[in-house]
């Protein structure tokens, strides 16, 4: 989307050109959230070890880019030739596709090129992929360096105002990581219960949601499944829902589509 | 020698031996078996040097003969755990061809799930703890990963001890200053059983205070 000029103050003439909907006259239904989409139109992104866009349960994937290092430590980002380097991005792609099948799906590969130098990478991935304006950014990754918490609370903020949602899994152990911790990324736990779209609201963050990720079918190296647990891939259950949502909806903010997300929780509605 | 690397060796001496620490790791994994009834537990130690990933402790299968072995770190499973920072819990590998070439043949056992954990210490990833098959007819899930994460914090600590005085052995080993010197005396009467050495330092501070 375009962006805007931003408005710092608001003059008694200006006022009603900012009328907006009033769309929530009751609590949203899922029926009206996510009713009859398929996800088709959202944008969204895996930010990850890149995907397998031959895999069976992913494909069709319209973009892919590698964050690269290169030996002068110049960051640079080119077109992406390996594809999935470990498999985690696949996954993560698969858990999308499944449940918002006709969503637009993009990789901006930032792991893999070893285990060490990955927060500068993911840094440089996740500015470049909310300057492209997808709908959905999807985390299933975190760094524990302090010195990119600043930039990466930054990027993170800076997404929420443009529309696009980050959304991460949480990290269930005791020591401090990013950016899932931050108020303007929705965090993702794990459930124990085999369905997608059973999804609760926590009512004591910093993980916000808690989604399937306990024996979960994701895609496989080589065209495959393999049963997995993790919050990894719980963060792209809540990811696709987003889509769903923003498909039907494009008009929502990243606070409504949260709030949705809420309002529309298992344990709110007992949908 | 800095004055860091002065206190890492002499620390290293009077703390603890690799001997001990291997031993603290091996009881990690024992207990991490134990806790879970798994049939094996183990450490990996990220090579940052090498992008390797070096088994430092194994317990149940394989224990003996794994430790040492060294696998590509940017790959696999505990490869997915060090670069992702992630828990993972996975079923059914002795399904995966892939899985089963590639570490069963280097390490003769293909477990059907395991279980893995980042070793994460401060802002650094040290390696992984990994749990291995369960008892039949149970699984892996969220509490189980939650108990894993927690116990990972007490891995972490050892590895850390293991990789700090083996940095400060290797300062010991390789400085020919007096305060080398001193650190290495140091580190060899505290490895002696009686108070002799103790007696020796005391007479020989007594002698420079006379001086």
């Amino acid at each position: 989307m375009s962006e805007a000029v931003p408005a710092w103050s608001l003059p008694a003439a200006g006022v009603a050109g900012i009328a907006l909907t009033n769309m929530w006259p009751e609590p949203p239904t899922r029926e009206w959230a996510f009713g009859g989409s398929t996800g088709a139109g959202a944008r969204v992104c895996i930010l990850d070890s890149g995907v397998d866009a031959s895999h069976p349960l992913v494909a069709p994937l319209d973009s892919a880019v590698a964050v690269e290092l290169g030996d002068d430590g110049e960051i640079s980002i080119v077109p992406d030739e390996l594809g999935d380097v470990c498999g985690h991005g696949t996954a993560c792609a698969g858990v999308v596709r499944s449940i918002a099948p006709d969503c637009s799906l993009h990789s901006v590969r930032v792991l893999g090129a070893g285990a060490t130098g990955s927060g500068e990478l993911i840094l440089a991935g996740l500015r470049h992929a909310v300057e492209q304006g997808f709908d959905v950014i999807n985390l299933s990754l975190s760094t524990t360096k302090k010195r990119f918490a600043e930039t990466l609370h930054d990027l993170a903020d800076g997404a929420y105002f443009r529309r696009t949602l980050l959304v991460a899994a949480a990290h269930n152990m005791p020591v401090e990581s990013y950016p899932w911790r931050f108020s303007s990324v929705i965090s993702v736990g794990s459930h124990e219960e085999d369905d997608p779209l059973v999804w609760y609201a926590n009512p004591s963050p910093p993980v916000e949601f808690f989604a399937r990720g306990v024996d979960v079918n994701v895609a496989w190296p080589g065209g495959g499944t393999m049963r997995c647990t993790g919050n990894s891939f719980a963060a792209p259950n809540v990811a696709a829902l987003c889509a769903l949502a923003l498909a039907k909806h494009p008009e929502l903010t990243a606070p409504q589509v949260k709030s949705l997300l809420y309002l529309t929780a298992t344990n709110t509605q007992g949908a | 020698m800095d004055e860091d690397g002065f206190r890492a060796a002499v620390a290293a001496g009077t703390l603890g031996s690799e001997e001990q620490h291997r031993a603290l790791l091996q009881s990690i994994v024992d207990v991490a078996r134990a806790i879970f009834g798994a049939k094996a537990s183990s450490i990996f130690l990220f090579d940052e040097a090498t992008e390797e990933l070096v088994f430092e402790a194994v317990s149940g299968e394989g224990e003996g003969d794994l430790v040492g072995m060294r696998l590509p770190a940017s790959t696999g499973i505990s490869g997915w755990v060090l670069v992702t920072r992630q828990p993972l819990a996975i079923d059914d590998l002795a399904n995966d061809p892939r899985y089963v070439r590639s570490v069963g043949e280097q390490t003769g056992y293909v477990p059907n799930a395991m279980m893995v954990v980042p070793l994460l210490h401060g802002e650094a990833v040290l390696g992984t703890l990994s749990v291995l098959d369960p008892p039949e007819g149970t699984r892996f899930g969220v509490a189980e990963m939650d108990l894993l994460g927690l116990f990972a914090a007490q891995a972490a600590i050892g590895l850390d001890l293991l990789q700090r005085a083996r940095r400060a052995h290797d300062i010991l080993a390789n400085d020919r200053s007096t305060a080398a010197v001193v650190a290495r005396v140091a580190a060899a009467l505290d490895r002696r059983d009686d108070d002799a050495g103790t007696r020796l330092l005391t007479a020989l501070e007594s002698l420079l205070e006379q001086q």
